[in-house]
């Protein structure tokens, strides 16, 4: 069975025996855990897993598909986001997603992170351009851009679009972000630049990041989840996922037996 | 002679063969070209842009009218047209996905396409002009704006469906409502392709006779009344080349110029954008 150990910290959001189908497709099986205020935590887990699947269940992205279905509950600051009626629109401004593709918005770099704060209604001109300024400036995209914010993105390599992505995501002050495989579409160089802005996110932001890359989860994260066939294997504090697992499938799958 | 020197036989054969036939398929576009330049070319003055027509006999008078009257046709047909053909084409990619009515409304429009134009014309004199009493500018606006929403409505369908669905996620992570990533990301994404459809489409339907004959008919007058009969350059140039008068068979020439380089501009226009787009 399951290992799930609980987290020290103040739960920001507790999954409750989620269970999640496309269609028929029985996708996650009775998932429970609590992810930590304020701390990085990080799910991995063999190709089909479920991994990215459980991540999309937090900001209910999967709602824009027909057929899809949750049972049980998610939990964030105690209040269940799959009621039906829930307000996708406040939930998506307070839970922030990053891509595995960068999306940079087809229009100028400084539109792309004003576009979420516009959206919230937010049109005085000097608080877009100090907000717009701070989040690339979070981003560490700042010094790169600055003199050509009018340009469109697309001109951007796809290591600064993806902060850009990022930038665009923290401008709106998001409470939880939600990062999916960020640096797969990314070189080396790029993939380090990313993994430090998670980093310095730490005590800021609840973190999610699925990765299929085990160094990263070990680097970044504080918390890891192993995924295996949508069950939650194992979820633990990662220096003991990965230095003494408790489920010999996390074993097998952290010394490369599978994967 | 050894096998391989037959095969380079037979390859050659073949490649010569093709080549003829691709060169005497464009040769009828260059010929057309240089027919109308040859016969219309000296034709081409300031009377044939400003003049009044002409009347019967007289050796001046320009085609004004009907220059006039196919630009007013063909941009009432365009702005009839668009709106209901980009709407209609985001309803079916975006809206509708793959539903059954967005499905039907699909095929629906691929068989309209095929309709044979005239067909369109007298179903416009039967619904519109004969009820009224009369030819009218406004009916061949109608009949030509039948034949361009298929058009748009399917290059829209095709552009929006080329625009990545991660694009649109980004979109609703962000909070944004379905009708904003729509108008903000997936229209902007998708806007030179559809620009280039709305161009090929305007292209196409600017050089038809057919629709017209029935709706919007013909006028001598120069006129800007939509509600009145109202000339255009294909039905014009019909008329004057089945005329009598020397005079009046040079205008048609000059006419088939007119309009053969507005819809081949058109052509070139659209297809410049789509290069434009397609190359990154």
């Amino acid at each position: 069975m399951a290992y799930v150990i609980e987290i020290e910290e103040k739960p920001k959001i507790s999954v409750r025996n989620l269970n999640f189908y496309y269609g028929t497709k029985h996708a996650l099986k009775n998932i429970s855990f609590n992810v930590p205020e304020k701390r990085i935590t990080a799910l991995i887990g063999p190709s089909g897993c479920g991994k990215t699947t459980l991540l999309r269940c937090f900001n209910r992205i999967h709602d824009l598909y027909p057929g899809n279905r949750y049972e049980g509950k998610i939990l964030l600051d105690g209040e269940n986001i799959l009621e039906k009626d829930y307000d996708l629109i406040r939930l998506r401004s307070r839970v922030g997603m990053v891509f595995q593709k960068p999306t940079a918005f087809p229009m100028s770099i400084f539109d792309n992170v004003a576009y979420g704060l516009k959206l919230k209604g937010i049109k005085n001109k000097s608080e877009l351009e100090d907000r717009v300024e701070k989040a690339l400036k979070d981003a560490a995209l700042w010094d790169e851009v600055k003199d050509r914010l009018k340009d469109p993105a697309s001109g951007l390599s796809g290591g600064q679009q993806q902060r850009l992505c990022i930038a665009r995501a923290i401008a709106v002050e998001p409470e939880v972000l939600l990062f999916d495989e960020p640096t797969s579409a990314l070189d080396p160089i790029s993939t380090g630049k990313i993994e430090e802005l998670v980093v310095s996110f730490r005590d800021r932001l609840t973190i999610i990041i699925v990765t299929h890359n085990m160094q990263q989860a070990a680097r970044v994260s504080d918390y890891t989840a192993f995924m295996y066939l949508g069950e939650l294997i194992e979820f633990n504090k990662t220096e003991e996922l990965f230095i003494k697992p408790k489920e010999k499938l996390t074993e097998d799958y952290i010394t490369g037996r599978f994967g | 002679m050894d096998a391989f020197t037959r095969r380079k036989i037979v390859n050659n054969i073949i490649l010569v063969l093709s080549t003829v036939a691709a060169l005497f398929g464009i040769m009828w576009l260059f010929w057309i070209l240089g027919t109308l330049l040859y016969k219309g070319f000296s034709m081409l003055s300031l009377e044939i842009f400003m003049g009044d027509p002409p009347s019967p006999g007289e050796e001046t008078g320009g085609l004004k009218h009907a220059i006039v009257g196919q630009t007013l046709i063909v941009l009432t047909a365009t702005v009839i047209g668009i709106p209901l053909g980009i709407l209609a084409g985001t309803y079916i990619a975006e809206y509708g996905k793959n539903s059954r009515l967005a499905n039907i409304v699909r095929d629906l429009s691929d068989i309209m396409m095929s309709v044979p134009s005239i067909v369109i014309g007298t179903f416009i004199y039967a619904i519109l002009v004969k009820p009224v009493g009369h030819f009218m500018g406004i009916a061949g606006s109608l009949s030509l704006a039948i034949m361009m929403i298929p058009i748009i409505l399917r290059t829209t369908d095709d552009m929006l469906r080329l625009v990545p669905p991660e694009l649109r996620e980004a979109g609703y992570a962000l909070g944004a409502t379905k009708f904003k990533v729509i108008k903000d990301i997936v229209y902007r994404a998708a806007i030179t392709g559809i620009l280039t459809g709305v161009i090929l489409s305007v292209a196409r339907i600017g050089g038809e006779t057919a629709p017209l004959l029935f709706t919007s008919f013909n006028n001598n007058f120069f006129t800007f009344d939509m509600t009145q009969p109202m000339a255009s350059l294909t039905v014009t140039m019909y008329d004057y080349a089945m005329s009598p008068y020397e005079y009046w068979q040079k205008l048609a020439w000059a006419a088939a110029i007119i309009l053969t380089a507005g819809v081949l501009g058109a052509n070139i226009l659209g297809r410049v954008m789509a290069y434009w787009k397609f190359r990154k």
